[in-house]
């Protein structure tokens, strides 16, 4: 999982850019499988409160993330217009819920700063830096920080 | 190579499959040729192989193995029951060898050699064979690998005078003396022509056993055309350069002649004319003549050609070259030439043909749906032609599911061996019958039903059955029957392991099961119930799933393993005439039957296998126990009921249970609880996909599902959701006790 990661910050690479509670953030486009609309989902017993439940993509179960509440930010109350962000990493794919995807940055590996050290101890666990990018600064989100983190916490639950 | 070698492990499994049902069909008096001949087969299939991977251990085994197969199949000795046994032990033990070249591990290299000797001293040509057989060639060959030596392989069918010695035979001596039949009972002469390649020899083919196999077929003149071998300093070792011409009288149609050769067909040039009528012009090539039976010996001459020509044409008639990939199969059977039919297929690309299908199927189901929501007519063209569609996909996805059906013949063979070692050790005589063995089954279901069966089997031999001085102080046999069999009923395998033993000592299993307490003693139950307490947990003493193939664990395990499968495991027992234990399983694993209910708004599916009943609970049959639990009165007995919206985290407050409809279900130990759910929608089958490829295992979910509407809905695991009552229900009482204590 890390060496696609690493491989991709350390050149130029492709970003996903996307708006979660009036801030900016981004992925790598390389594990971004697809872009869907917010379907209602099934949730799932005893989830923690940032997994929204499963749709079901193209035959497969997919849990949805709540991205914003993951972060710490208040929990979305999806609508049709908010977007459901489908990653992968490793086998495992996840449905991030985001309320809009803005953009798409090509940035060299340079252009990432280090998280500044004001960002909640949450926050800064999914984050792999932040990029000023047109006097914007937009955080690199570190998907497998966040997939592992949704493994373990279902794990605890059993 | 690896892959190679793969492919031979597979097929090896195949071969000793074939050899154990050879020798069991032995064992029961079908000592015919065919039977002795598929033995035989199997097992030079396997030392062939084994030898171009140079599995020495394995090469060595089956060689002696072998040696003695050839002495039963040319009826030099009898295979009377001590030999068939220790002809399938030897087979055991091979099987154990394939499986250590395989896989490593650890070898009884004990038991090899003392069957190696056993074998050896069971070949002794005491009789016929000591004039026909040198005796020292078997230890000679038993001693080393035998892949260099031109001839390892002696098929003395009738002779072991294999070694090409021509000889003159004259013309009429052969039609008129040899067979002793004419054309006229309806026989048909074939003009067969038959040229190697030198392809045929390198694949470990040999001309002999397919001339031997023509014989067979009828009365066979047979003349070798030596006109293309070249003088010695040309001729190169590993070439081919003889031909024969072949004349044969026979009743088998063309076909038959046709699949003797079979598996060289590509590696040879061969034409087989039918000739009309006898014709007296046939060109027969009054040259010399490979003896093919006895004839050659009675009328035997001396050879026409140099000695020297002579002994290399018999080393490259007869080359097996080192680089065999597979064994010398020359003989085309009914049965090979169906497997050649088949392919083999990466079980994962079956697997995501299956996940395809299935999301056709909700795809078109999905389709219809939204046909239907957007106020089609049923007879509209679309509509007739989505029903066409739905067909199809049934239709497409019964096929699909049909690919990894396979028969549970390979599962029980390998019963067999579990019989013939827990008869060995108990003491016990015991004849296993199995029936329906062709009877298809998910591959999945297949594979694990291997421990818990082996358990079974164990357990109705060591248990079961008794011992023989008391068996026939009951009046029955000595031999106790151990029967399995397998068939399909209504949409589901049906598998019974019955024993024809004393039955089940109640008695004796109330009186275990109050010691290690199961049950309160003084407890009144039926007798049912009471055969029913050898699945209780705690009956037996090991617990742990990986032990259900070792001695002394319980049926719990087994049954628990039966569950994990979908499955049902049920038991009936008459004193004295034995005990019958019933497995019903689904067909395959990747769908389910299942009752979709609502819960809190939700839709959820409940496998149908753990449902008993369903009802509408009454006021007056609901109880309140303790501060929290509830129960529900049915014919008597009292059942825990379980809001199944608030174990799942769906709702704070209980439901109402008078609202509900309660869903008895049955988990482990037979223990009914009551699920209580808002609604029943209805019955379904439904795909089963995987919630822990993405995501994780969650509490009280088995799996998810994608229904018609194209939402997931989650599988209850209800053996969870129970077990999770009584674990809340005993720390609501661990919690109340320190209250109170404080």
């Amino acid at each position: 999982m890390m060496h696609v990661k690493e491989h991709d910050v350390s050149k130029a690479s492709e970003l996903i850019a996307f708006r979660l509670g009036g801030q900016e953030f981004c992925v790598d486009i390389m594990s971004v499988r697809d872009i869907r609309g917010w379907t209602q989902t099934t949730p799932l017993p005893h989830s923690p409160e940032y997994v929204k439940g499963v749709i079901n993509l193209r035959g497969s179960v997919l849990p949805v993330i709540d991205l914003a509440a993951r972060l710490g930010f208040r929990s979305t109350e999806p609508t049709a217009r908010h977007v459901i962000i489908v990653t992968q990493v490793g086998s495992q794919s996840v449905g991030l819920l985001v309320d809009a995807v803005s953009d798409i940055l090509t940035i060299n590996a340079e252009t990432i700063q280090p998280t500044p050290d004001v960002a909640s101890e949450l926050a800064r666990a999914f984050m792999k830096g932040v990029l000023a990018i047109e006097g914007r600064m937009i955080s690199l989100i570190g998907l497998d920080s966040v997939l592992q983190s949704t493994r373990e916490s279902s794990g605890t639950l059993n | 190579m690896a892959a190679i070698k793969q492919t031979f492990f597979q097929e090896c499994e195949e071969q000793l499959a074939e050899l154990e049902t050879g020798l069991l069909a032995i064992e029961s008096g079908e000592t015919d040729e065919d039977t002795v001949n598929a033995v035989f087969r199997a097992v030079h299939s396997i030392k062939g192989g084994a030898g171009a991977f140079g599995l020495e251990d394995l090469v060595r085994f089956a060689h002696t193995f072998e040696t003695t197969l050839d002495l039963v199949r040319s009826g030099q000795i009898q295979p009377d029951a001590g030999l068939i046994k220790l002809m399938l032990r030897s087979s055991d033990t091979l099987a154990d060898l394939v499986r250590y070249s395989r896989d490593g591990g650890d070898k009884d290299d004990a038991r090899v050699s003392q069957l190696h000797d056993e074998l050896t001293r069971a070949a002794d040509p005491n009789a016929v064979a000591a004039e026909t057989k040198p005796a020292k060639k078997q230890p000679k060959n038993a001693a080393r690998v035998p892949q260099p030596e031109p001839e390892p392989v002696e098929e003395p069918e009738t002779s072991p005078e294999d070694d090409f010695v021509p000889i003159t035979i004259s013309f009429d001596d052969l039609l008129g003396g040899g067979g002793g039949e004419t054309q006229d009972d309806g026989q048909q002469v074939y003009k067969i022509w038959f040229k190697p390649k030198p392809e045929l020899y390198a694949k470990a083919n040999d001309a002999i056993k397919l001339l031997r196999e023509i014989s067979a077929l009828g009365d066979a003149d047979i003349a070798c055309d030596i006109s293309e071998v070249p003088l010695l300093g040309e001729l190169d070792p590993e070439g081919a350069y003889l031909s024969w011409n072949i004349r044969l009288a026979t009743t088998e149609p063309e076909a038959k002649i046709r699949e003797v050769f079979e598996f060289v067909e590509f590696d040879c040039d061969l034409t087989v004319e039918a000739e009309p009528t006898p014709d007296p012009d046939f060109e027969f090539v009054p040259e010399p003549i490979v003896p093919v039976d006895q004839r050659a010996d009675e009328a035997g001459e001396g050879p026409l050609i140099p000695d020297a020509v002579l002994a290399k044409i018999a080393e490259i008639a007869s080359a097996e070259p080192a680089k065999a990939m597979t064994a010398a199969n020359s003989q085309a059977q009914p049965a090979q030439a169906a497997a050649q039919t088949t392919i083999r297929v990466d079980l994962d690309r079956v697997d995501r043909l299956i996940d395809l299908v299935g999301e056709l199927v909700i795809n078109q189901s999905m389709l219809t749906q939204r046909v239907t929501e957007a106020g089609i007519a049923r007879l509209s063209d679309v509509a007739v032609g989505l029903d066409d569609l739905e067909q199809l996909t049934r239709e497409i996805q019964d096929s699909v599911m049909a690919i990894r059906a396979q028969p549970v013949r390979p599962i029980f063979q390998r019963m067999s061996r579990v019989v013939r070692e827990v008869a060995d050790m108990t003491g016990k005589s015991v004849r296993l019958v199995t029936e329906g063995e062709n009877c298809e089954v998910d591959k999945t279901v297949i594979e694990r039903l291997a421990d818990p069966l082996t358990h079974m089997i164990r357990n109705a031999i060591d248990h079961g059955l008794e011992k023989p001085e008391e068996r026939v102080k009951a009046g029955k046999p000595e031999q106790g029957v151990v029967r399995m069999s397998a068939a399909h009923r209504s949409g589901r395998v049906i598998i019974e392991v019955s024993d024809d033993g004393a039955g089940i000592n109640r008695a004796r299993v109330k009186e275990i099961a109050i010691k290690k307490g199961v049950i309160e003693a003084g407890v009144q139950l039926s007798d049912g119930e009471i055969d029913d307490l050898i699945f209780a947990p705690g009956f037996s003493t090991a617990s742990t799933v990986s032990d259900v193939s070792g001695r002394g664990v319980g049926m719990d395990v087994v049954k628990r393993s039966i569950q994990a499968l979908g499955g049902r495991i049920s038991i009936s027992s008459k004193p004295g005439k034995g005990t019958v234990f019933t497995l019903s399983l689904p067909l395959t694993l990747a769908v389910l039957d299942g009752m979709v209910v609502t819960v809190a708004g939700q839709t959820l599916v409940v496998p149908l296998t753990a449902i008993v009943e369903t009802l509408q609970p009454k006021a007056s049959d609901v109880h309140g126990l303790g501060e929290r639990a509830k129960v529900i009165a049915i014919r008597g007995s009292f059942i825990p009921l379980i809001d199944v919206g608030n174990k799942l985290g769906y709702r704070e407050e209980e439901a109402d249970p008078i609202n509900s409809v309660a869903i008895m279900v049955e988990s482990e130990n037979r223990a009914q609880s009551a699920l209580m759910v808002d609604g029943i929608i209805g019955q379904q089958q439904v795909v089963i996909k995987s919630l822990e490829t993405n995501y994780g295992q969650v509490f009280g979910v088995a799996a998810a599902t994608i229904l018609g509407d194209g939402r997931v809905a989650v599988i209850l695991d209800v053996d969870a959701i129970v077990a999770g009552n009584r674990s809340d229900t005993a720390k609501a009482d661990v919690a109340n006790r320190k209250r109170n204590a404080a």
